[in-house]
């Protein structure tokens, strides 16, 4: 007798999505001036859900002259106890609307339902309500004084996690006395224009917020753009070096958030069950759409054939498929792009001699899909140990000594995260210590929190984003000597 | 008859050695008036490069020293820069064109920023650390640890002073540095690797290269063993700026130009994070 899960699918009466979005701009929905649009779908089906205007240099010099304008004869002189309460509003709103984000984010990006609503919109929420309280508290922050905004932010994010993306990158902002106009990603921008509306709601004056969407094209020229003061951007640490480039030279206050290839590190004291448990889903969460995924596992010798077992074991209990459907474990891989990249890298791990795994699993007819994979006999110098896979791909490796295990963590350009597991408190600590990485996870892995900084060592960009160490990003603390 | 004074030769400091450049090159220094005051190393490729090797090499045991010991190794630099007081005035008095005075006064407050760093050394990861309330069970704390290797560009005017403005944030929180003093006035740097050597900043932590900026230091910008730049000397915007371009290539921390910094001011902390990272830690609170 074999049992088996009834299906269990989210509605999606819930969402109202318009045949084709314009541009939010100074409070309002426009047209391109470029007159432009593009198509995006669910990946999970390749339905197409709606048109969206693409941005092209009219519009970006727009909606910068509207952040601008709000910047100056609003934003930066009302007082920071309205604008905590603005940040408050959205908060509430998000807050009430949660349910319509979570499924709006999980058609539009393909990720499993129950982590858009147990944790992308949850932690959206969380992260306006925590950066709405520093508005009018920001003297106490460690910044001097009386610390000043920078002026007009532009933000590029990722598709990942849209919406909790878009959260990190405007909540400070705002808090902190900026206004904005940001970028979605082409491939996610549903929950960007949702929160316009959610704006609109919240009577926020218009033009703090302004939402631009377009592909990299738009976000270079937002970027570049000569009127913005302060330039932040998650997503690849190439498009991040390029960013980088771009702004040399300007006064634009500049922060990133790149790639990581982190290492999940695995002592023969752990309890392995549990760790297991960290393990998948440090790189199988999110389809491993996870900059700081735990992509490498570094095995302690001694237990590495037992924790392997458990792990295939585990692995093949995840459900794949519908993410609509409230047991998926994994959703759909996010583009056709993106399903290119993982199979190209997948591909180089067996060409280069790595033992490649993936269980039984059912890939549905429609849409980007990819098993969760695993590769064993990986050396260091395999590309999928080096490279940012972006997908539910992990490596093994194995190590002797604690000594080894953090050569080998360090030994990559990145340093966003890394795991420590292990009972052993005073090793945790020395772990933490030795790894050169903006977080540490010890018995645990991909927790995030908006009290908590989070950003990366080397590669992997630098500025955080989170905590009283975020806000950083959005004040002007530069003392003159 | 006068004796006939014993001239010093005017050499790199590269992991705590004085060697002449790999290059075999030396540039005139003058005095305020275009008389010639010493031959100076210019350095090269090759030497910066030696530089980095240096400072990675110190990086591991200077970034993991107590902050109390290098608190104190700071502390000692100016003790020992405080019995050459004379040395020091006489070289920025010459090269720099200054009264004694105002020669004096420019000393003085860079043996007391070296005394103000020293004192930061275990203070700065409290005030820039936090214990971050996470709505979950877990004791999440953040701190700050050292960026790496830094290449920076002292001021080219304030000579000790301004040199001692950007070497002493870097170090006191266990960044390693390969620094290029001012190239008018490198004189006076000189003499502070003399101090270094003598004091016990270990070999490594603190290497300076005299020569020409926009010579070194793209070496240094694209160098994928520097994890920042501190550009705070380079005058030419246009300099900063490829500087810049080139350190994209690994995502360094650039800190930009400070044309108008007032080096007599008491420093903010705004250096010490420049050169900062910080850690977040992660730990599960259960039975």
């Amino acid at each position: 007798m074999t049992f088996d899960y009834a299906p269990a699918p989210e509605s999606r009466a819930i969402v109202d999505i318009d045949s084709n979005y314009g541009l939010f701009i100074g409070g309002k929905f426009v047209e391109p001036k470029s007159g432009e649009y593009f198509k995006t779908i669910n990946p999970a089906t390749e339905e197409v859900l709606s048109e969206v205007a693409e941005a092209g240099q009219a519009d970006v010099d727009a909606a910068v002259a509207a952040a601008r304008k709000a910047y100056e004869k609003t934003w930066s002189k009302m007082s920071g106890k309205d604008r905590a309460k603005y940040i408050f509003r959205i908060a509430r709103i998000i807050q009430e609307r949660s349910r319509e984000l979570a499924v709006l984010e999980t058609l539009d990006n393909g990720k499993p339902i129950r982590e858009s609503r147990d944790v992308d919109i949850p932690l959206v929420a969380a992260h306006f309500f925590y950066h709405a309280g520093w508005a009018d508290k920001l003297e106490f922050a460690g910044y001097g004084p009386d610390p000043k905004s920078l002026g007009v932010a532009a933000q590029v994010i990722p598709w990942n996690f849209p919406l909790l993306m878009l959260a990190w990158k405007i909540a400070p902002a705002l808090a902190c006395g900026n206004t904005v106009v940001l970028k979605p990603a082409e491939t996610t921008p549903l929950t960007a224009l949702a929160f316009a509306d959610i704006c609109q709601q919240a009577d926020l004056p218009p033009g703090v917020v302004n939402i631009i969407t377009g592909a990299g094209d738009t976000g270079r020229m937002l970027v570049e753009h000569p009127d913005v003061n302060k330039v932040a951007f998650t997503g690849s640490t190439e498009v991040g070096k390029a960013i980088q480039r771009a702004v040399a030279g300007t006064n634009k206050k500049l922060t990133l958030e790149l790639g990581g290839k982190a290492a999940n590190i695995l002592f023969d004291d752990a309890p392995i069950d549990q760790a297991i448990e960290g393990i998948v889903n440090g790189i199988y969460f999110n389809q491993g759409h996870v900059c700081c995924a735990g992509s490498r596992l570094l095995l302690q010798e001694s237990i590495a054939e037992e924790a392997l077992h458990s792990l295939k074991r585990r692995l093949q209990t995840l459900r794949l498929g519908d993410p609509m459907d409230k047991n998926t474990d994994i959703g759909a891989i996010n583009s056709q792009a993106q399903l290119a990249k993982i199979e190209e890298l997948t591909k180089s791990g067996e060409d280069e001699g790595a033992d490649r795994w993936s269980p039984a699993c059912p890939i549905p007819e429609k849409g980007f899909w990819f098993p969760p994979t695993v590769f064993t006999n990986v050396t260091q110098a395999h590309r999928i140990a080096r490279e940012e896979i972006f997908g539910p791909v992990l490596s093994v490796l194995t190590f002797r000594t604690p000594e080894e295990a953090v050569e080998k963590a360090n030994n990559t350009p990145f340093g966003l995260s890394a795991g420590i597991w292990t009972d052993k408190g005073s090793r945790i600590l020395w772990m933490a210590s030795q790894v050169r990485s903006g977080i540490v996870w010890a018995n645990t892995f991909n927790r995030f929190d908006p009290a908590s900084p989070f950003g990366g060592y080397k590669e992997s960009g630098f500025g955080r984003e989170g905590g009283i160490t975020g806000l950083g990003a959005y004040l002007d603390a530069e003392d003159k000597s | 008859m006068s004796r006939v004074d014993v001239r010093k030769t005017h050499k790199l400091f590269i992991g705590g050695a004085f060697p002449r450049s790999e290059s075999g090159r030396t540039y005139e220094v003058t005095d305020a008036n275009g008389e010639f005051i010493a031959n100076v190393a210019q350095a090269s490729r090759k030497d910066a490069r030696d530089a980095v090797l240096a400072a990675r090499s110190a990086f591991a045991k200077w970034s993991t020293a107590t902050a109390y010991n290098r608190g104190q190794v700071l502390y000692r630099i100016a003790e020992v820069m405080e019995g050459r007081r004379d040395q020091f005035i006489t070289e920025i008095e010459q090269g720099e064109g200054v009264s004694r005075k105002k020669a004096t006064n420019q000393l003085d407050t860079a043996i007391d920023r070296w005394v103000w760093y020293a004192g930061w050394a275990d203070k700065y990861a409290q005030v820039l650390g936090t214990s971050n309330p996470v709505a979950g069970p877990y004791f999440n704390f953040s701190i700050p640890e050292p960026s790496g290797v830094v290449a920076a560009v002292a001021p080219q005017d304030q000579s000790i002073l301004g040199l001692t403005s950007v070497l002493a944030p870097i170090i006191a929180t266990g960044n390693t540095v390969i620094a290029m003093p001012s190239p008018v006035h490198p004189i006076p740097g000189i003499t502070l690797a003399e101090c270094l050597a003598t004091s016990d900043v270990p070999g490594g932590v603190v290497n300076l290269l005299t020569g020409a900026p926009a010579e070194v230091m793209p070496w240094l910008a694209e160098h994928a063993d520097v994890n920042a730049l501190d550009l705070t000397g380079i005058i030419d915007v246009s300099v900063a700026a490829d500087l810049e371009k080139l350190a994209a290539s690994s995502v360094k921390r650039v800190r930009q130009p400070a044309p108008d910094a007032d080096w007599h001011a008491t420093p903010g902390l705004s250096r010490i994070r420049s050169f900062s990272e910080v850690k977040t830690v992660w730990h599960p609170i259960g039975v």
